[in-house]
């Protein structure tokens, strides 16, 4: 009798020895609620356009630009005591650009305002994953400078993820309060009004606000296809025109480009993206866009990924856009002077264009060129041609880290 | 203009349809494929100057995962 109650004893003391080995393991756990490094990512993209059609001049002069934007991101989670995940990123961005139209606002001069500039965009962004019941809250903050243009940004997220993980909801709730300085080309200028430079006296400044709601249904359809819908419309008030841009007449007078003061904007996507056999992937987007200006558009983009191996693979790429001008829009001095409001800015005229490419991915198991934290590397470069006779390339490169 | 808007919407409406009428549930031991990284229901990052370039270049935006007006003089 002693023996079994020696070993009931013994085998109580074993089981209470496995329970407290596995309370090690969940201080082993504890620990890795501590705030860990999960990505950095490092996004650069060199931008060059050339075309005739300034709208600074009117509707023609040269549209060179190029733009070198880089952005550097940080991303960071930990779990909390209720075992939340809390995911917070950090990024930084910084464009440096020059353009030959923004040079003509004031053509005696040899370096007028915005002829080069830089934007500075810092944002932060908050998000707490409740793993159980598949929902996720979020807040964004952002903050955006150039020389003439200042942004305020905030958002609120929400997802939810339904339990087999197959559908996902989620909503965004986004505002833009941005203030942007009334530049205008030197010969409209008011007795006394300023350049907007540096040493050139002060300008007037006039808000631009922006407000949007995404919301999109992401469903997997099956073991290769899944798909989302995207809905996302956007309300904007304030200066909408962009001063400095000159419009020609018809009788020979100019005046700076003048636009309603408020825009609704319907814009509704669907993305699908389908895997086809062990080696291709079909990424596949189309968009469709109308708003209370008259612009109506469509955008189909294609992207096919082949994998050469499993850690390369090459991504050639089509998009195809066309759009019906706005309403407002007319070339270099057809405009009717009785006109309200008024444009010879070709990015608002009927055109299509079509942009093509190729990305390359490597992300090979012990890292790029075998430095282990850079988890992988995305090169892409693109052509972009318009009807209007503007063309432009792109080159980016992705680097990601992970610790 | 009318028959190609008819075209379009049929066209939609029956894509939503072969999507969600051939919905299967799918195991999370059957979704090594769903879970490859070229087949996130997102733009690449890599993408990100593409779709601001665009933004100012084209007078339509957003949906796309890039911006959808405010934050910059695009359109």
């Amino acid at each position: 009798m002693k023996k079994i109650s020696l070993t009931v004893i013994g085998l109580y003391i074993c089981f209470l020895s496995a329970f407290s080995q596995s309370s090690t393991k969940q201080d082993t756990a504890y620990k890795s609620r501590k705030l860990k490094i999960d990505e950095i990512n490092f996004v650069s993209g060199y931008y060059h356009q050339d075309g005739n059609n300034s709208a600074v001049t009117g509707g023609i002069g040269s549209e060179r630009l190029t733009d070198f934007a880089n952005t550097l991101e940080l991303k960071v989670s930990k779990y909390d005591n209720k075992w939340r995940k809390h995911d917070l990123s950090f990024e930084l961005g910084i464009d440096t650009y020059t353009s030959a139209s923004s040079d003509k606002i004031d053509p005696h001069t040899l370096s007028s305002a915005s002829m080069s500039d830089t934007r500075i965009y810092p944002s932060m962004s908050w998000n707490v994953t409740n793993e159980k019941k598949g929902t996720t809250f979020g807040a964004t903050a952002s903050y955006s400078q150039e020389f003439d243009y200042q942004s305020f940004g905030a958002a609120l997220n929400f997802s939810k993820i339904t339990e087999n993980k197959n559908s996902e909801f989620a909503a965004k709730l986004q505002a833009y309060l941005d203030k942007w300085k009334v530049i205008y080309p030197i010969e409209l200028r008011p007795q006394g009004y300023g350049t907007g430079g540096e040493d050139g006296g002060s300008v007037g400044s006039q808000p631009r606000n922006s407000f949007s709601v995404l919301v999109s249904y992401s469903q997997v359809i099956n073991t290769r296809l899944q798909a989302t819908l995207i809905i996302e419309p956007t309300y904007q008030q304030g200066l909408l025109a962009t001063k400095y841009q000159r419009v020609y007449f018809t009788d020979g007078s100019e005046q700076a480009e003048t636009l309603p003061d408020k825009r609704f904007k319907i814009p509704l996507g669907i993305r699908a993206n389908y895997f086809l056999g062990d080696r291709f992937i079909i990424r596949s987007y189309y968009r469709f866009y109308t708003d209370d200006w008259g612009l109506r558009a469509h955008t189909i983009d294609l992207e096919v990924p082949v994998k050469i191996t499993p850690f390369f693979s090459l991504s050639p790429f089509y998009r195809f856009y066309t759009q019906k001008g706005i309403k407002y829009f007319a070339p270099y001095g057809m405009h009717q002077s009785n006109n309200t409001y008024f444009t010879s800015d070709y990015d608002l005229s009927k055109f299509t264009s079509n942009y093509f490419g190729m990305g390359i991915r490597i992300a090979p198991p012990k890292g790029v060129l075998g430095i282990q934290q850079l988890n992988s590397l995305e090169l892409r470069f693109g052509h972009y041609i318009r009807s209007t006779d503007l063309n432009s390339n792109i080159v980016s490169l992705h680097l990601k880290f992970k610790p | 203009m009318r028959r190609r808007q008819i075209i379009l919407k049929n066209f939609l409406f029956g894509f939503a349809l072969f999507c969600f009428a051939s919905c299967s549930a799918v195991k999370p031991y059957q979704k090594s494929r769903l879970n490859d990284s070229e087949m996130e229901l997102s733009s690449r990052k890599s993408q990100k100057f593409e779709q601001n370039f665009q933004s100012y270049r084209e007078g339509a935006s957003g949906a796309n995962g890039g911006k959808s007006g405010g934050g910059c003089g695009c359109n």
